[in-house]
């Protein structure tokens, strides 16, 4: 396995294969958005209950799951960084945490304007929405840690440890804020069970799922190329790709010329 | 001759106490501060017994997480800037072994001394008594997580120099946990039930929390050094 690994240890060979995924990573999140969303928005039936102002949850749901997510796949970065000390793994860290952060708060911001109509409140000291901002809290820890250094190895060192140390302490905050009487609603979506939704509202949920995923997937990966550019610039690889582009460039527009 | 793991523990804890005894001015500021936090509170919400008393186990926590910030530099900062926190990573004997004799000794002085102030600030707060003993078992299951935890923070940050925003932003997400069963046990006992499952679930937590943190303490003294 390390035979087959070991080629993508290598900054240039990892740029130019996120290059080649990227634009089809990124079609297939403007593909699924578009459809996920227009079908929630526009076509799913309105909530018998709720009326239209559930259709936030297309929204809501992706983005609070995958906020999740993300953070765990930052530690796994923070992890691999950690053990087998490769360089890409702290810059995938970097990569990862704003995209993460972001997901967090829009998860936040969505759950507030869905709050104040359902609930009456833009905030409640429940369980999950606690949690939530809690490990909004942790993201901006973690990338207020790998700033503060002057360098970036030892900020995103730093930064990795911090998010192993919180990535052991997400199940420990999840159980304690339990304590508190929830009034937010338990998960609607488990994998074993059959969730209790209808399909014309579970489909779209599902693909907008998917689309937020592709979306997190194709901005990780444009963070990361960048990231990849900014810690290699003097190296010759990163001068001769851009010469070849600017040489490109030159001579279309000698071309249209 | 190679001195064995526990002298070395112990020439560590001795050092690190030592240096404490010739400035008890970083023992006794942190202290004040908890005191001077309880005072301001019921200045602030009124002195009636019923609004302080139900607060009171939230105030005292809330102050002490604070001042565990407050007093932070002092484990790692000196060390660091003298050189000592490099020859400690230089050692034969195991990094978060040390690291663990500097937890300890920072436990003694500002998690023991907290445990044995409480009561005053309890009654300061008119906390029942009732909840009194639950406070004090929360307070000594409790601080050696805040020592543990506090440690991590001041490991990563002391090349830094200007830790301290930072540090409140990177370590009170993680005091959560311990503040809601904390103040669980205290709001348990002074209903009267049982306040033991939280006391110890917290004293479980704080044995994971000792387990776990000398290994994180050390990772981070060694990206500091570097």
């Amino acid at each position: 396995m390390w035979r087959w690994l070991h080629p993508y240890a290598k900054p240039e060979v990892v740029y130019h294969l996120l290059g080649r995924w990227l634009p089809w990573v990124t079609l297939g999140a403007v593909a699924t958005l578009s459809i996920g969303l227009i079908w929630g928005l526009v076509f799913a039936p309105a909530d018998y209950q709720q009326g239209d102002s559930y259709r936030i949850i297309f929204v809501h749901v992706p983005t609070a799951m995958l906020s999740m997510s993300l953070y765990l796949a930052l530690a796994i970065a923070a992890f691999i960084g950690r053990v087998w000390q490769l360089k890409m793994a702290d810059w995938a860290l970097a990569a990862i945490a704003p995209v993460g952060m972001v997901y967090t708060f829009i998860s936040l911001f969505t759950g507030a304007v869905w709050g104040k109509p359902m609930w009456g409140t833009w905030w409640e000291w429940d369980a999950r929405l606690t949690s939530q901002l809690i490990l909004l809290f942790l993201y901006i820890g973690v990338l207020a840690l790998y700033h503060a250094f002057s360098d970036n190895r030892t900020g995103a060192k730093a930064a990795g440890i911090l998010a192993m140390v919180g990535v052991i302490n997400i199940p420990i905050i999840r159980y304690s804020v339990e304590w508190w009487n929830s009034l937010h609603q338990g998960a609607t979506l488990t994998v074993f069970e059959r969730p209790p939704m209808a399909d014309s509202m579970l489909y779209p949920l599902l693909i907008c799922l998917l689309a937020f995923a592709l979306l997190a997937a194709a901005l990780v990966m444009q963070r990361m190329r960048n990231e990849i550019l900014r810690q290699e610039l003097r190296r010759p690889w990163v001068k001769a790709q851009f010469a070849a582009e600017l040489t490109e460039a030159n001579n279309g527009q000698k071309g249209q010329a | 001759m190679q001195a064995s793991n526990w002298q070395a523990l112990k020439a560590v804890m001795q050092r690190d106490l030592m240096v404490v005894m010739r400035r008890r001015s970083d023992v006794l500021n942190p202290l004040l501060f908890v005191l001077m936090v309880v005072t301001l509170f019921p200045l602030a919400v009124g002195p009636g017994p019923d609004i302080l008393g139900r607060i009171a186990a939230g105030v005292i926590w809330v102050a002490a997480l604070l001042s565990a910030l407050l007093g932070s530099e002092r484990l790692f900062r000196e060390d660091y800037l003298d050189g000592t926190l490099e020859q400690m990573t230089l050692q034969p004997q195991p990094l978060p072994l040390l690291a663990f004799g500097k937890m300890a000794v920072h436990w003694l002085l500002s998690g023991l001394p907290l445990v044995i102030l409480a009561p005053l600030c309890a009654l300061l707060l008119k906390l029942p008594m009732a909840g009194w003993w639950a406070l004090v078992a929360t307070l000594l299951v409790g601080t050696p997580i805040l020592s543990a935890i506090t440690a991590i923070g001041a490991a990563l940050t002391v090349s830094l120099g200007r830790g301290g925003a930072l540090l409140s932003l990177l370590l009170l997400p993680l005091f959560i946990p311990l503040l809601i069963f904390a103040s669980g046990a205290v709001e348990a006992a002074l209903v009267g039930t049982e306040a033991w499952p939280q006391v110890l679930l917290l004293a479980g937590l704080s044995l994971l929390t000792l387990l776990l943190a000398p290994f994180a303490v050390a990772a981070s003294i060694r990206v500091s050094v570097n």
